[in-house]
């Protein structure tokens, strides 16, 4: 085989990574080079430095140190019975692009994944050594996430950790059964067991010690997941309620959906349907939920009898219409946690009402500057010179807000 | 009395700052000032004016949450802002609460006006391209160990927002010297040290080889099966595109992204390759002895 460019491998190697959904650069430990001896500064907010034409933000250079996998996972496009092209990048390579990438001010840094080749731990110890050198040779304080692979020995999870800024280990499938079925290789309690030990390492490392005020770093951006949407037959309870658990048991920052998409050379085994993203869309945002407006799993999928959420309303005002009876709401009286759960009426929204309402009585005008989504909250709200009347009640509520049915065409 | 206060860049928050202190030190209402930026033409008044009144020192508080506002709305493009944010600091002299009160329109203008200039200025942050200036030769593995390279870049913002996000980039960029020119200023940074000079025309800076190998990464990282258009122009608006190096790529990508689909749909399931078989059957046996 010809030896490849490194303009190339980059091509392979990014069609190869584009799949994992996560490019977030926030969260982290905040840094700078004014010292004029090194490069890049985090600052807690991170940046997106492109859009590419699928709407998603290019943060990172997201790439795969290599797509030669042993694993043979039927969704995924480096699977070892896949035809795809493969290539491997060295460790200079990752480490010369990443550098002159984030000086042109294309990225945030760099997120680094891999297929698995010769054995996990060779694999995640080449991945610990592209962080190390850019962090201690070229003193980069970019943001750098590294997936790490499971079966990798702790140490060497431990030495990512202290390297990167967030790890992560995707779940890929929401249940053990669709795993064991589509990623034969991969094993669920390992995948727990590696998740529970980086969130103790994670926690440690907030501890206060007798000597120092604290410990070492450990992955400041803390660690987050993915999994794929429609590759298997779960429905969105089983996938909320897993998300639940992972973010209760492993204290992750963030569990990321992927809708499947098609790949080049498939397996035959899977659909080759367009992406499911409105389904993605609703699942992101009844993770919201459940993360900052005080919603649970069951509450939000146990609206529907299929456990599926409604694709043509956004879950909390599925939930809102399904529970009229907590409607409507007394802007002006209710506490946090009612408001939080008002349709319309984002965390923002609501920390303006809680403000203002301190030294004056919020209106209907008010709600307009404040940013609510009226449209949305109208029926569940009233303010003194608002009230929705017989609207919570009425039964074409719905329509109001879903798309009208279409009629069929006759024959 | 009319009085006429003239704020010229660099430096334009603490200029308006000194000034809004002596006039409010000397109680001159809101409406007997004439207040000039670098752009505004006319002197229609110059006859009737007088300039600022010179006042000790007046200790002058007001709330942490003014300054901020006040900080970023001197940006604006808005050549009112000098007189909006002395109105509201007449305001809230009296009553600092009102800034809380969005229901004022004064206060929610303003508002707007902040994250107005608060996301020009994060467009910046994520819109600049460096080009290396005298680059030095591609790829051999390690960085070059040259005293300070140097990168230029030319960006367009809305606002006068380049002195503003300067010490950002000072804080990224710490080990290179660069220079970001915009219509409305220059920012030099050399040796450490951060430098302003009036905007001007678009200097030069060249081509860089590496924007060929962005331009590679931004191609292959997108997934054609999920083409939303709007959501990245919402987000990247074609205003900025002629300073983005991968810009151009966009349309052809986008007309492609069907084809794309379609020939992947199309596509007959292969023949697993011959080391597939292989490789499993070792993995079979690692699990086995697990």
């Amino acid at each position: 085989m010809a030896r490849l460019s490194i303009q190339e491998k980059l091509a392979i190697l990014s069609d190869a990574a584009k799949y994992d959904a996560s490019c977030a650069s926030s969260g982290s430990s905040k840094r700078h080079s004014r010292d004029g001896n090194s490069l890049g500064s985090t600052e807690g907010i991170g940046i997106c430095h492109a859009y590419a034409p699928d709407g998603r933000c290019i943060s990172l250079l997201k790439i795969l140190m290599t797509n030669f996998c042993i694993y043979d996972c039927v969704y995924c496009i480096n699977r070892v019975s896949s035809n795809v092209q493969r290539a491997r990048f060295t460790v200079e390579e990752i480490v010369w692009l990443t550098v002159e990438f984030y000086r042109r001010n294309y990225i945030e840094g760099l997120f680094l994944s891999s297929g698995i080749i010769k054995s996990p731990d060779d694999t995640m110890a080449d991945i610990v050594r592209i962080a190390r050198i850019l962090r201690e040779e070229h003193g980069f304080k970019g943001y750098i996430h590294l997936k790490t692979i499971p079966d990798a020995a702790p140490e060497l999870i431990e030495e990512a950790g202290r390297l990167a800024d967030r790890i992560s280990i995707n779940v890929e499938l929401p249940t053990d059964q669709s795993v064991a079925q589509l990623a034969p290789e991969k094993n669920p309690a390992t995948i727990r067991s590696a998740m529970g030990h980086v969130r103790e390492n994670i926690e440690a490392s907030k501890e206060k010690t007798l000597v120092k005020k604290r410990r070492k770093k450990f992955a400041p951006a803390g660690q987050s997941t993915q999994l794929i949407v429609g590759a298997d037959d779960s429905n969105d309870a089983a996938i909320l309620d897993n998300s639940s658990r992972l973010y209760g048991n492993y204290k992750l920052r963030r569990v990321y959906y992927s809708a499947f998409s098609p790949i080049p050379d498939s397996s035959h085994i899977l659909p080759l349907i367009k992406p499911p993203l409105i389904r993605e869309h609703r699942l992101y945002q009844a993770d919201w939920l459940m993360r900052f407006y005080g919603f649970s799993a069951p509450e939000i999928s146990g609206v529907s009898d299929d456990g599926m959420l409604d694709l043509e309303v956004d879950p909390k005002l599925a939930w809102a219409l399904a529970n009229r009876h907590a409607f409507p709401v007394n802007v002006n009286r209710a506490g946090k946690q009612t408001l939080l759960r008002v349709p319309g009426f984002g965390t923002r929204t609501v920390g303006r009402i809680l403000a203002v309402r301190r030294y004056r009585t919020v209106h209907y005008d008010d709600l307009v500057r404040m940013g609510a989504n009226l449209r949305n909250a109208k029926p569940f709200i009233f303010v003194p010179d608002w009230s929705p009347g017989h609207m919570t009640d009425s039964e074409n509520l719905r329509a109001r807000f879903a798309p009208p049915a279409q009629q069929l065409q006759l024959l | 009395m009319i009085y006429l206060v003239q704020i010229e860049q660099p430096g334009l928050f603490g200029k308006w700052r000194d000034n809004a202190r002596s006039l409010l030190g000397a109680d001159v209402h809101p409406d007997n000032i004439i207040w000039k930026g670098t752009s505004s033409t006319g002197e229609l008044f110059d006859s009737v004016t007088a300039p600022p009144p010179k006042m000790p020192d007046a200790e002058l508080r007001v709330p942490k949450a003014f300054l901020s506002l006040a900080n970023s709305v001197i940006c604006h493009n808005d050549p009112q802002r000098f007189g909006m944010l002395y109105a509201l600091l007449w305001k809230i002299r009296s009553a600092p609460a009102k800034l809380g009160d969005v229901s004022d329109p004064l206060v929610s203008q303003l508002r707007v006006m902040e994250k107005t200039v608060r996301r020009d200025c994060h467009k910046m942050k994520a819109f600049v391209r460096f080009r290396e200036i005298d680059p030095l030769p591609p790829c051999d593995g390690t960085e070059h160990n040259q005293t300070r390279r140097r990168f230029g870049a030319w960006f367009e913002p809305d606002h006068y927002i380049a002195e503003r996000t300067a010490p950002f980039f000072a804080r990224r960029f710490g080990d290179m010297d660069w220079i970001i020119a915009t219509p409305q200023q220059i920012v030099h940074f050399e040796g450490g040290k951060l430098r302003h000079e009036p905007g001007g025309e678009r200097p030069d800076f060249g081509t860089d080889a590496t924007d060929d190998l962005w331009r590679t990464y931004f191609t292959h990282i997108f997934n054609p099966a999920r083409l939303k258009v709007k959501a990245m122009q919402s987000e990247m608006p074609k205003k900025y595109w002629k300073n983005l190096p991968e810009a151009a790529l966009i349309p052809g990508m986008i007309a492609g992204a069907e084809e794309r689909l379609r020939k992947m749909r199309a596509a007959e399931p292969t023949v697993a390759p011959a080391r597939a078989a292989k490789v499993k059957a070792i993995n079979r046996q690692r699990a086995d002895k697990a």
